[in-house]
């Protein structure tokens, strides 16, 4: 049975996108198949996370007024072929996003992958009310800041009041996702902590991704970062965030860049 | 200098006089006689419906009305009849109600209060509606963004409020949880109110249109589990033990 998941914030900049292409290259790593979603009518940003943006010919808008057909869409990834992209339209507004088109478009993408990852556009309008309205889970992606945190809860109580499933009276599975997380500014109490977060969200955690250059060096070379370094931290915390979306139990603990005995000597700080 | 102005609503008779007037006058009195206090402090509209122009004595109705100690406040269907024109107010935003029944009662008429009259004293007042409002139970946290509006009495909430959140509750506000958005108390004037939570992390808090924001509150509240009330229109934060 296919599972469609949203990521959304409410929030614009706190890792969305980079986190939609780094948890569907990890899904897709282990064998599933995966779509990731782009639904940022309009500000079209997956594509190039995914070093898909010079294969685009039609996209989610061409699919859902008809002028493509699904498999016509849909790109497939250079480097894992049971991952594919569905690209956003640059040129159309986000009216184009009918609710009868995402439904079908939702409904055949069930039939042919394991995993829908729907990335959401920032906001609570239109976009990302389309975006989450057929998820089943939905990520919260959330970084440790009080603007970021208040947007999350507002996402929250959408996902609690909007979505197909909270209309049929059920609930859609909702998880945190801390990014840009600084252990050092933490702890120094420039950032909320953890707890903080946790307690005002009162959803499960499912990892904490930490600040890392690595995820600016990923993007900019169009490679998800679970695949362009694996052994980076960010790659690290975004796997094990994965295997936690698999049902595993691990411990929440947060990967820290490996330093080398040289830094170490001299006591550079890695921020 | 800041005008505060406040919503207040009061049931209002509306009376149908018939023909001919002078028995329905008598009776009128004999209704009153059964019933001292009904119409005490009451507003009165005259509904001339069942009149016309010719009635015998339609054109004293009203201060025949107001001789037995009845405050008309307006008319209605009023057509051609001859009417003074204090009390044609044109009132607005009425919205009908059942109909009263006049119940005999057996104490004398209470007296005449002074100062602030409270209406609930009369003891022959008209059915109200009589039904208790039960409180309304909110299950989980309201989140940023979501008000939950229960004008009619209390509201608990057994998750937390989040900020950005809103509660409004005609009587008291119960928060198991912490309360971080705002918490509106006793919102249709009843200012013996109470706002509890389990964490206080408000934004603001208001009882009977008196408020204090969470810059005015005193820090070693914030976080603690408290009870916040109105004492002498100051609002008043407690920690509960």
């Amino acid at each position: 049975m296919a599972k469609v998941v949203v990521v959304t914030s409410g929030k614009g900049g706190v890792g969305k996108t980079t986190s939609t292409a780094a948890i569907g290259a990890a899904l897709a790593q282990t064998g599933a198949k995966v779509v990731v979603v782009d639904f940022d009518v309009g500000l079209r940003n997956l594509d190039l996370v995914m070093g898909a943006e010079r294969r685009v010919v039609f996209d989610l808008i061409n699919v859902i007024q008809g002028d493509a057909k699904l498999h016509q869409a849909l790109i497939r990834d250079k480097r894992l072929e049971n991952l594919s992209i569905l690209p956003a339209s640059q040129t159309r507004d986000k009216d184009a996003l009918t609710s009868d088109g995402v439904a079908k478009v939702i409904a055949d993408l069930r039939e042919k992958f394991d995993w829908v990852l729907c990335d959401s556009p920032a906001g609570i309008e239109r976009g990302p009310a389309m975006a989450m309205h057929h998820a089943d889970i939905a990520i919260v992606v959330t970084n440790p800041e009080v603007s970021s945190v208040r947007d999350s809860d507002r996402i929250i109580g959408l996902l609690d009041s909007k979505t197909e499933r909270a209309q049929r009276g059920e609930r859609v599975e909702k998880h945190l996702l801390l990014t840009r997380y600084d252990p050092v500014r933490a702890a120094r109490g420039d950032m909320l902590k953890v707890e903080d977060v946790l307690d005002i969200l009162s959803i499960p955690l499912l990892g904490i991704i930490p600040e890392s250059q690595e995820v600016l060096k990923a993007s900019n070379v169009g490679i998800p970062v679970t695949l362009n370094n694996p052994d980076t931290a960010p790659a690290r915390a975004y796997q094990d965030a994965v295997r936690r979306l698999l049902g595993e139990k691990i411990d929440i603990v947060i990967p820290q860049e490996r330093r080398s005995f040289v830094d170490r000597l001299f006591g550079r700080r890695v921020a | 200098m800041q005008i505060r102005i406040r919503g207040r609503s009061f049931m209002a008779f509306v009376v149908l006089p018939e023909a001919p007037l002078v028995p329905w006058l008598t009776a009128l009195r004999g209704q009153i006689a059964k019933a001292p206090g009904f119409f005490n402090a009451r507003p009165v509209i005259v509904d001339f419906a069942h009149l016309s122009p010719g009635t015998e004595g339609v054109a004293t109705l009203l201060t025949d009305i107001e001789a037995l100690g009845i405050t008309v406040i307006d008319v209605e269907n009023i057509g051609d009849i001859p009417c003074a024109a204090p009390f044609r107010r044109h009132l607005l935003g009425g919205r009908p109600t059942g109909v009263v029944e006049i119940k005999p009662t057996v104490r004398p008429a209470p007296e005449a209060a002074g100062g602030g009259a409270d209406a609930s004293a009369g003891a022959s007042m008209p059915p109200e509606p009589a039904q208790s409002t039960p409180g309304l139970i909110v299950e989980d946290h309201v989140r940023s963004g979501q008000s939950v509006l229960f004008p009619k009495g209390d509201v608990t909430v057994l998750g937390s409020v989040s900020s950005g959140a809103e509660i409004l509750a005609g009587g008291s506000i119960h928060i198991y949880g912490a309360l971080r958005g705002r918490a509106l108390a006793g919102a249709q004037g009843f200012a013996r109110a109470r706002i509890f939570c389990r964490k206080l992390e408000a934004e603001l808090v208001s009882i009977d249109g008196f408020y204090m924001t969470a810059e005015d509150m005193d820090p070693e509240m914030r976080g603690a589990a408290v009870q916040i009330s109105l004492e002498s229109g100051r609002i008043t934060i407690a920690q509960q033990r």
